[in-house]
């Protein structure tokens, strides 16, 4: 097993709000190994963001804390680490993409300084040389014609090119962790899989290791050999790409790929309608004493409703939140 | 460049003001006479073509007067606005980053601030350090500071939401960083816009002190100051009023359509409403 780069364990985030503490991370623990590519699925509000957000302490406090856990980078906690120090963390040894580059960007700066400015944060060069090494990563995340676009503001690229400006801006001080979060989710189809490959080309040269956020199975596919699934703040399920698609154990996991559209399903003569999971995410607020699936999922057994299920090993590389993990067992048959 | 001048409001603005900085600038070079210099023989005089704006009960010029008068002028707009901006900006970015007790603290002095009547209390200060152009210009400037501070908290505020404040923050910026480098430039469009138009007001404002005694004293030519004076011949001789009051009339004017034109031209929203 490589050495593992960072490891989340047993992180608790809590919302405090005038309705109730909304349990947005729930206990989560999950490693990605050095050069690995994890991916991050579930849907919006299931917590996969504050996740990325406290690795580097973002979380806004208030309203938000971390209740408890550890993070440790490097084998460094970085929880235990004073804001300062944090700050030398973000942008030189983990940095992070967002979802919108209409509004990551700052408008009234030209694109070139924004590039620039983490290296001049964290290596204190002056700004030639920053500049210099901006007109570099902006050549290395192909954008035509680098040394014009330095002067240019945000709104004169279209979306796609400002993606891979904040690319750029992520990568410049070379970064040993990437936290995508949703990096493709606004952008066309086309580009979204020239932005993949691009990031996938970046991670194979500079060997860093990427945290890739979506909800887009699809994307996964692409680009992760590990996926992680979250639901309603919890882990849900890990496992192998290959796992994930050919024998997803939790309902959950599997209700997702069966909502998927497949190209050539309606060829086979029948009309299928496309399959949604039923019901609704459970609110953050209010405790549930079960699975937090149970209402939705259609295997539900009487004892998901009053106990927890824990993470439990199925097979090598493949873990599930789920009671059907115990009653497999003992039938002798996955279910 | 060209887009400003399409506007009408702008040019116009722009026009006006720069008369007004114009005879600001020359007066310092040169003024037809010296604009304290008395002649007893020429009192009271209509416009001539050795007087083109007439003289005063002193015999001193008008336009010399008119000309060193919008000096006056232009250092009274610039220094309250410089006091507004400094501390009003100070204030204001501090409202907005820190909230709870912070914000309400300098929400409700900007608040009270508000609540008197401006002139009102120009004129208490004024009275209580005494009259003279630099506690006229404190009182002013004093009253730019809630007027800064609303607009850059307002504006700053919605800004610290913004994701590439995020993404700086993720890219290790400090929050201290964040302000000068991300904040601040945002929201200048706006603090400039708004300065224009408090130039305006604090000429207007000043003029008003003055015409009450209790901004430049005599003999320092301010336009407020000559209109006092005017008031005692406005029989005999309405020349020595009209002419600092058009002085008045058009350096507001013009710094308040500057302003108005700036926001239309700076301000992308306002364009597309168009």
């Amino acid at each position: 097993m490589e050495e593992n780069l960072l490891e989340i364990e047993d992180l608790s985030v809590h919302f405090h709000t005038p309705e109730g503490i909304g349990r947005a991370v729930d206990h989560v623990s999950l490693s990605i190994a050095k050069g690995e590519t994890l991916g991050l699925v579930g849907e919006s509000g299931c917590g996969k963001s504050v996740t990325s957000l406290s690795i580097l302490g973002l979380i806004p406090s208030p309203p938000g804390r971390i209740h408890s856990g550890h993070i440790y980078f490097d084998g460094k906690d970085l929880r235990s680490m004073g804001e300062n120090a944090l700050r030398h963390v973000r942008g030189r040894d983990i940095s992070m993409i967002f979802q919108e580059p209409m509004t990551s960007l700052n408008p009234v700066l030209p694109i070139g300084r924004q590039v620039a400015e983490p290296l001049m944060v964290h290596h204190r060069i002056s700004r030639q040389a920053a500049l210099e090494e901006a007109v570099q990563w902006l050549n290395r995340v192909k954008i035509p014609a680098p040394e014009k676009r330095l002067h240019e503001y945000p709104h004169q690229l279209s979306g796609g090119m400002r993606q891979r400006v904040m690319i750029a801006m992520a990568m410049v001080c070379r970064p040993r962790l990437l936290i995508a979060d949703e990096p493709t989710t606004a952008l066309d189809v086309s580009i979204q899989s020239q932005i993949l490959s691009l990031m996938e080309g970046l991670r194979h040269e500079t060997g860093m290791s990427l945290l890739l956020i979506t909800h887009d199975l699809g994307v996964v596919a692409q680009m992760a050999k590990r996926v992680v699934v979250m639901y309603a703040g919890q882990v849900v399920e890990v496992a192998g790409l290959q796992d994930l698609f050919e024998r997803p154990f939790h309902p959950y996991t599997q209700g997702l790929l069966k909502s998927i559209p497949r190209l050539g399903s309606r060829a086979a003569g029948k009309k299928e309608r496309l399959k949604e999971i039923k019901g609704t995410v459970p609110s953050l607020l209010d405790p549930v004493s079960g699975c937090k699936f149970a209402d939705r999922c259609p295997r539900v057994f009487d004892v998901c409703r009053e106990r927890q299920p824990e993470l439990e090993a199925i097979r090598d590389g493949q873990q599930a939140r789920c009671w059907k993990t115990q009653f497999s067992e003992r039938s002798g048959r996955y279910a | 460049m060209k887009k400003y001048f399409t506007n009408l409001n702008f040019s116009l603005g722009f026009a006006l003001s720069f008369v007004v900085i114009a005879m600001a600038v020359i007066s310092f070079a040169w003024t037809p006479y010296k604009p304290n210099a008395m002649n007893a023989r020429h009192r009271l005089e209509a416009p001539s073509i050795s007087h083109p704006l007439g003289t005063d009960q002193y015999g001193r010029d008008t336009l010399s007067r008119v000309m060193v008068g919008a000096v006056n002028s232009i250092v009274v707009g610039l220094v309250t606005v410089a006091i507004g901006l400094s501390l009003g900006v100070l204030l204001g970015l501090i409202s907005a980053y820190y909230g709870r007790w912070a914000d309400e603290s300098i929400m409700r002095f900007s608040d009270l601030l508000f609540g008197f009547p401006a002139i009102l209390t120009a004129i208490l200060i004024t009275s209580i350090l005494g009259p003279s152009a630099i506690n006229a210009m404190l009182a002013i400037g004093i009253f730019y500071i809630p007027v800064f501070a609303r607009l850059t908290r307002a504006v700053s505020m919605t800004l610290w939401e913004r994701e590439f404040v995020a993404a700086a923050r993720a890219s290790g910026a400090s929050e201290w960083a964040i302000t000068i480098r991300h904040i601040l430039p945002n929201i200048l469009s706006p603090l400039i816009i708004q300065g224009t138009i408090q130039f305006a007001v604090a000429i207007l404002a000043e003029a008003g002190l003055s015409y009450l005694g209790l901004g430049a004293q005599p003999p320092h030519a301010s336009w407020g100051r000559m209109l006092n004076e005017a008031q005692t011949f406005m029989d005999i001789s309405p020349w020595m009023a009209i002419f600092p009051g058009v002085a008045i009339a058009l350096a507001v004017l013009g710094f308040n359509l500057l302003g108005d034109g700036l926001r239309d031209t700076l301000d992308p929203k306002m364009v597309k409403v168009r």
